[in-house]
């Protein structure tokens, strides 16, 4: 493997050589080289690899990650899923200060500097967009991964634990929620509940290792492990506590799920287990043989206990490799080798969790909550179709 | 390294004050002046807490709205190229879950009249927020209630009138209870 992989680089230097000095008389077997680039102030992705994520939504306020094209189970930062309700804001960290303020001792504000400043904690969770899966039973077999579940990344994310911030505060005995607004040009709001806070809620600054990215929230955001996208406010500028909720527009009219029972679902902010195949998968094109199921899964109960792929539509199951660390609250990376032998058949993959949530089969939301509380949190299984061409495509399993 | 900060049982949502009073204290940040706070301290609740003075109409909404919205929303709310802002559904049926369900306005799915002039005020319109007086954002509130058929053409929406109005979707929303049970919800 590894031998014919150095023939191959060889061969491909050796004719750049032939061809760019043009030394047509050059020995076949020689192995003449050139030094490459020089060290550089800023890596770039090799050419040969171009990773995009795709942008959607009316006033352009989405862009999903290439969760099929990519390795391992972090996101590079520059492709991680991004939605807003009002566009990237320029915000600068000079300017930059978060006020808290509300049912505390003492309302203050700090600088970003002064956020720095506090004990620092790190720690690696997906976000995902309760929007995630949304059009499942609208798009057709040519979808990818991306299109069809790309509002999901995951970072490693850095900052303050927020009870820190609010022991500086301190908290009035009344204290039950906080709204969290974003200084976008929406200014975005979301109430969330005090327990949240106290238990693992970050105010993050840094995303993988730098500064949060512009689309993530530069300089500061929200982030509430395991829970909504929305939730986890960018952009933060405010935080008020108080002893109920706003009611915002983003926890009433959007963001909540009715149900059959003539009833909406509202706060449902933590993200159920889902599991997705990113390989193979539409546009694939497969030859007989062994293959590498693959894929990733995650929960906001906890963390990842079990993914089963199935392929034979779901009349067997066999259990997935999860590829470690398996963190709490964290995508997941799971694998199962695969002998195709040429035949019509769909793959599957299904996750159980730490609590014992298990993936269900969408017809098992729809009976339970109604077809249209699906534009949320529908973590409903996934399926591809391996057309016995070795053409792969996208498959709601609604049956 | 996982913070260590005190876990607290989510489903309660309360505040172990014993735990968090241990946390220590390192003195950071500046005291919040009053000015500082009333500049960004805009959100209004369903009890009407934070709604500023000023007042408006209906029909000085309509013409606010002629100008300033219906080029994205539509004639008369009826949605344009952005979401549509009218729509009621009859009183003792909520649809959304079906499928083929109307679709979701102010009129038949949101919950608090005071959450169509915080979001006004805050968001809208779309490409220049902030731009809008109380008194403007009281009318295209009065404006899009009247058009859902909620308060008559001469009401007067204001800070004592707007928290009193009840929305026909009022009693439809119930709090996630995914968490108790294992089972699907
Ligand atoms: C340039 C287009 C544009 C203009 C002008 C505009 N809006 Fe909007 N409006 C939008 C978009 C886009 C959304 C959806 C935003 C989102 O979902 O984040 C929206 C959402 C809304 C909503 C929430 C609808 C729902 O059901 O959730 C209301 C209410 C609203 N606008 C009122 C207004 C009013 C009042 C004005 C005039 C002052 C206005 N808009 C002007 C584009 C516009």
């Amino acid at each position: 493997m590894n031998d014919e992989r150095r023939i191959g680089r060889r061969t491909f230097l050796k004719s750049a050589v032939i061809s760019t000095a043009g030394y047509a008389s050059a020995s076949l077997i020689a192995d003449i080289r050139q030094p490459g680039l020089p060290a550089c102030e800023q890596g770039t992705r090799s050419p040969f690899e171009q990773l995009r994520k795709r942008v959607g939504g009316q006033m352009l306020t989405y862009a999903s990650t290439p969760i099929h094209q990519l390795h391992g189970m972090m996101t590079p930062s520059d492709l991680h899923f991004e939605r807003s309700h009002s566009g990237t804001p320029a915000i600068s960290p000079d300017s930059y200060k978060l006020l808290i303020h509300g049912l505390v001792e003492n309302s203050l504000t700090f600088t970003l500097a002064e956020l720095k400043r506090f004990p620092s904690c790190s720690r690696i969770t997906f976000l995902e967009c309760s929007g995630n899966c949304q059009d499942y039973f609208k798009k057709g077999p040519q979808t990818t991964p991306q299109e069809l579940a790309g509002q999901t990344s995951q970072s490693e994310w850095t900052g303050v634990a927020l009870p820190t911030l609010l022991r500086e505060t301190g908290l009035k005995s009344k204290a039950k929620w906080l709204l969290a607004e974003g200084g976008d040009a929406a200014l975005m709001t979301r109430s969330i509940p005090l327990g949240k806070a106290l238990d693992d809620a970050m105010i993050c600054y840094a995303q993988n290792g730098e500064a949060i990215r512009p689309e993530q929230g530069y300089p500061v955001r929200l982030l509430l492990p395991g829970w909504e996208g929305s939730s986890c406010v960018k952009w933060l500028r405010r935080l008020e506590v108080g002893d109920k909720p706003w009611m915002t527009r983003e926890e009433t009219a959007k963001y909540t799920e009715p149900l059959l029972n003539n009833t909406a679902r509202q706060f449902s902010f933590v993200m159920d287990a889902r599991s997705v195949i990113t390989s193979p998968v539409y546009p694939a094109q497969l030859e007989k043989g062994w293959h590498e199921i693959r894929g990733l899964a995650w929960s906001g109960r906890g963390s990842i206990k079990r993914v089963e792929v199935s392929v034979d539509g779901g009349d067997h199951w066999q259990p997935a490799t999860l590829h470690g660390p398996v963190l709490d609250k964290a995508h997941t990376r799971f694998s199962l080798p695969w002998h195709w032998q040429g035949k019509d058949t769909l793959l599957l993959s299904r996750v159980t969790d730490s609590t014992g949530y298990r993936q269900p089969w969408v017809k098992e939301l729809v009976a339970v909550r109604g077809i249209g509380s699906l534009h949320y949190h529908n973590n409903g299984i996934i399926g591809w179709r391996v057309k016995s061409d070795g053409c792969v495509y996208y498959e709601p399993v609604v049956g | 390294m996982q913070p260590t900060i005190p876990i607290f049982c989510l489903t309660l949502w309360s505040l172990s004050s014993q735990s968090f009073s241990e946390l220590p204290q390192f003195h950071l940040g500046t005291p919040a002046t009053d000015q500082e706070v009333a500049k960004w301290n805009t959100a209004i609740r369903p009890d009407g807490k934070g709604l500023p003075p000023g007042s408006g109409t209906p029909p000085d909404g309509h013409r606010i709205y002629q100008q300033r919205c219906q080029y994205c929303h539509g004639i008369d709310g009826q949605g344009g190229p952005n979401d549509k802002l009218v729509g009621r559904v009859s009183e003792d049926h909520f649809p959304f879950a079906e499928k083929d369900a109307p679709r979701k306005t102010i009129g038949n799915y949101w919950p608090w009249a005071t959450t169509v002039f915080d979001y006004i005020r805050r968001t809208m319109p779309y490409t220049e927020p902030g731009s809008l007086s109380d008194n403007e954002v009281y009318a295209l509130t009065a404006y899009l209630l009247h058009l859902n058929s909620i308060i008559p053409e001469n009401f007067i929406l204001s800070a004592t009138t707007l928290p009193d109005i009840v929305m026909p979707a009022r009693n439809r929303f119930v709090s996630d209870n995914r968490l108790e049970k294992q089972e699907i919800r």
